[in-house]
């Protein structure tokens, strides 16, 4: 690049601009490939799965004769473990970032715990899979239960929830803590009244995504043992069960033609779920973006 | 030290022999209560569960697959190319399954680092404010999309696609598995790597125009190179992700290990192997179901080293802006 050699520095100058029109374009190309994929993968899900979905796939339960197969069981099976993965994963995660928020003291013991969880949520979840096969399934004898399915998909989400409850309680202002503080508040006072209720939009939308990791999730539901054929809906914590990743899985893996519609109607009724919770989190996020912005 | 006589007794000690002052009062019964102290510690303790998480996954990994490696010596592991438990004669070399995993990761990596570099830089240096609204929710949707989603997509849409132009491509192929994973960790990529152009001063590039630089040389040659260490953190973590990606390549990249860098063939990758014999009827305590530890052990190693790299280089960048 030598400009300053000669005249032709104007002539040149559009040139480059040209190179970069160019490159602009290849970028956006690049850009929406992504999501002219997500478009064809809708497209052709939606397409399969048109014959077969009505209300009577809902309401049935699995069967090896396509005609008569339902995802009752599945649905039913996926609603109990987002449940109980909630019950579990929030309460915990959200202390944990609480924790490490509020009350930790800047150190080894707190950066020990950072790097620890931003590593664990890169662990493959085929990996927490047989942790939950050795601990849950086997070492405390949950069997193949919806408890075992659940803690696994807990300690899954966990780092998730932890990270994003902490960018919520960074993310308010420290005027909020020093006010309460100033009043006489006790550490937990200042929490409960003041920090949670701020953070709780925030902390909310990074559970919903972390839950809509876990609810797509099935190599770790394969190694702790749930089944492929379920034709009965669990009646509790401890019941065996199926869920729609498993069923989706099962129904893909089979050659048959009619098999992969059955396989396409569950995908369009999993991402129905799936979709409803991303949006309500990124409505949730933009809303209250918004009003902060305005305040 | 010994002959150094002892402190005089201070006047704060003078004054907790009397009883203790009102503002200590206070401390004691308020906010250092019993109360407050436990919510404390109960709240720590659930910061320690994701430590006992990364202790309970090596524990496990190590412990289980002691009795595999019992039998199976470690120069069999490591010396041997063929991978067949199910047959009689049993091979246990871990290059089969490794070469499958290492296969689909490099045609996904092809796919995804170039499509989400492009992306970052298009959404973080180009896009005006609201095509910028449009293209991330569109990027998170897409990183949204369950494995298993994906896997359907990669058997029932990518590989028939591509045999109209691969004459005698099989319905398992390493190709169109290695395709889909790419195309899964392309927001990953996008994500992380955006975060790492954002983070690089505006002042850089002003600086670059002020020299008479167009946009996209201020881009190519000053804002990328910049965020380098953070697109270089941003690979590492999406190729970490595309080798523990478990239901794509169960789906649709076979289930027949074997050593090979032919993309058309049906392989078995580390992930889908440990799949494999979980869903099935393999009885605990065959070699079988022990190998699934041994494989296990090997994938957590291999994208913890990746993750704990990665997040090494992210922390040393972020202190530099």
């Amino acid at each position: 690049m030598d400009m300053h050699s000669d005249g032709t520095f104007e002539l040149r100058r559009s040139q480059r601009k040209r190179i970069g029109m160019v490159l602009a374009g290849i970028l956006f190309l690049a850009t929406i490939f992504g999501i002219v994929v997500l478009m064809a993968l809708l497209v052709d899900v939606i397409l399969t799965a048109a014959p077969w979905l009505d209300a009577q796939f809902v309401h049935s339960f699995p069967s090896s004769t396509p005609g008569e197969a339902g995802i009752w069981s599945p649905l039913i099976g996926t609603l109990w473990l987002m449940g109980l993965t909630a019950l579990i994963s929030v309460p915990l995660g959200v202390a944990s970032a609480l924790y490490l928020e509020e009350y930790a003291q800047d150190g080894w013991f707190l950066r020990l715990i950072q790097v620890n969880i931003a590593n664990l949520a890169g662990v493959p979840s085929v990996v927490y899979g047989i942790l939950g096969l050795a601990l849950f399934v086997r070492f405390a004898s949950l069997e193949n239960s919806l408890l075992a399915g659940a803690l696994t998909l807990s300690l899954l989400i966990l780092p998730i929830i932890i990270i994003s409850t902490q960018e919520a309680l960074r993310s308010l202002p420290s005027g909020i803590r020093e006010s309460a503080f100033a009043l006489g508040a006790t550490r937990w006072q200042v929490i409960y009244s003041h920090v949670l209720p701020m953070a709780a939009p925030g902390i909310m939308t990074g559970v919903i995504l972390a839950l809509s990791r876990a609810i797509g999730e099935t190599a770790p539901l394969i190694l702790v043992g749930a089944l492929t054929f379920v034709p009965f809906v669990p009646r509790g914590a401890m019941d065996q069960f199926t869920a729609l990743p498993i069923q989706i899985f099962n129904w893909t893996a089979r050659p048959q033609d009619e098999f992969r519609g059955l396989a396409a109607a569950a995908i369009v009724i999993l991402m129905i779920l799936l979709f409803t919770m991303n949006l309500t989190a990124i409505l949730l996020r933009n809303y209250f973006e918004e009003r902060r912005a305005g305040a | 030290m010994s002959t150094t006589p002892s402190p005089p007794p201070t006047t704060a000690d003078n004054e907790t022999t009397r009883g203790p002052r009102p503002a200590d009062d206070l401390r004691q019964q308020v906010y250092d209560s019993p109360k407050e102290k436990a919510i404390e510690y109960a709240l720590g303790a659930c910061a320690l569960v994701s430590v006992l998480t990364t202790l309970g996954i090596a524990a496990v990994l190590l412990i289980e697959s002691i009795p595999f490696f019992q039998s199976v010596p470690l120069s069999e592991f490591f010396g041997e190319t063929r991978w067949t438990p199910q047959f009689t004669e049993k091979h246990f070399g871990i290059w089969a399954l490794l070469s499958g995993t290492l296969l689909v990761t490099v045609i996904s990596a092809v796919v995804a680092l170039p499509v989400g570099l492009a992306s970052a830089i298009f959404i973080s240096e180009y896009a005006s404010t609201w095509v910028r609204k449009i293209l991330k929710p569109g990027l998170e949707l897409l990183a949204g999309v369950p494995t298993v989603v994906y896997g359907y997509f990669a058997l029932s849409f990518v590989t028939p696609l591509l045999q109209t132009f691969v004459p005698g491509l099989g319905v398992y192929n390493a190709l169109s598995a290695g395709i889909v994973v790419g195309i899964m960790i392309i927001p990953m990529v996008a994500s992380l790597s955006e975060d790492a152009l954002q983070a690089v001063p505006n002042t850089l590039a002003r600086a670059a125009y002020a020299l008479g630089a167009t946009k996209y040389e201020a881009v190519v040659r000053v804002n990328v190179p910049a965020a380098f260490g953070g697109i270089m953190a941003s690979f590492i973590l999406a190729v970490s992700r595309a080798i523990g990606e478990t239901m794509i390549v169960t789906l649709a990249a076979g289930a027949s290990p074997k050593t090979t860098a032919d993309p058309t063939e049906a392989i078995q990758t580390m992930t889908a192997f440990i799949v494999q014999v979980s869903k099935g009827d393999t009885p605990q305590g065959t070699i079988e179901y022990q190998s699934i530890f041994a494989v296990g052990l090997v994938l957590f190693l291999i994208t913890l080293a990746m993750n704990v790299f990665a997040n090494r280089i992210t922390r040393r960048y972020q202190e530099k802006y």
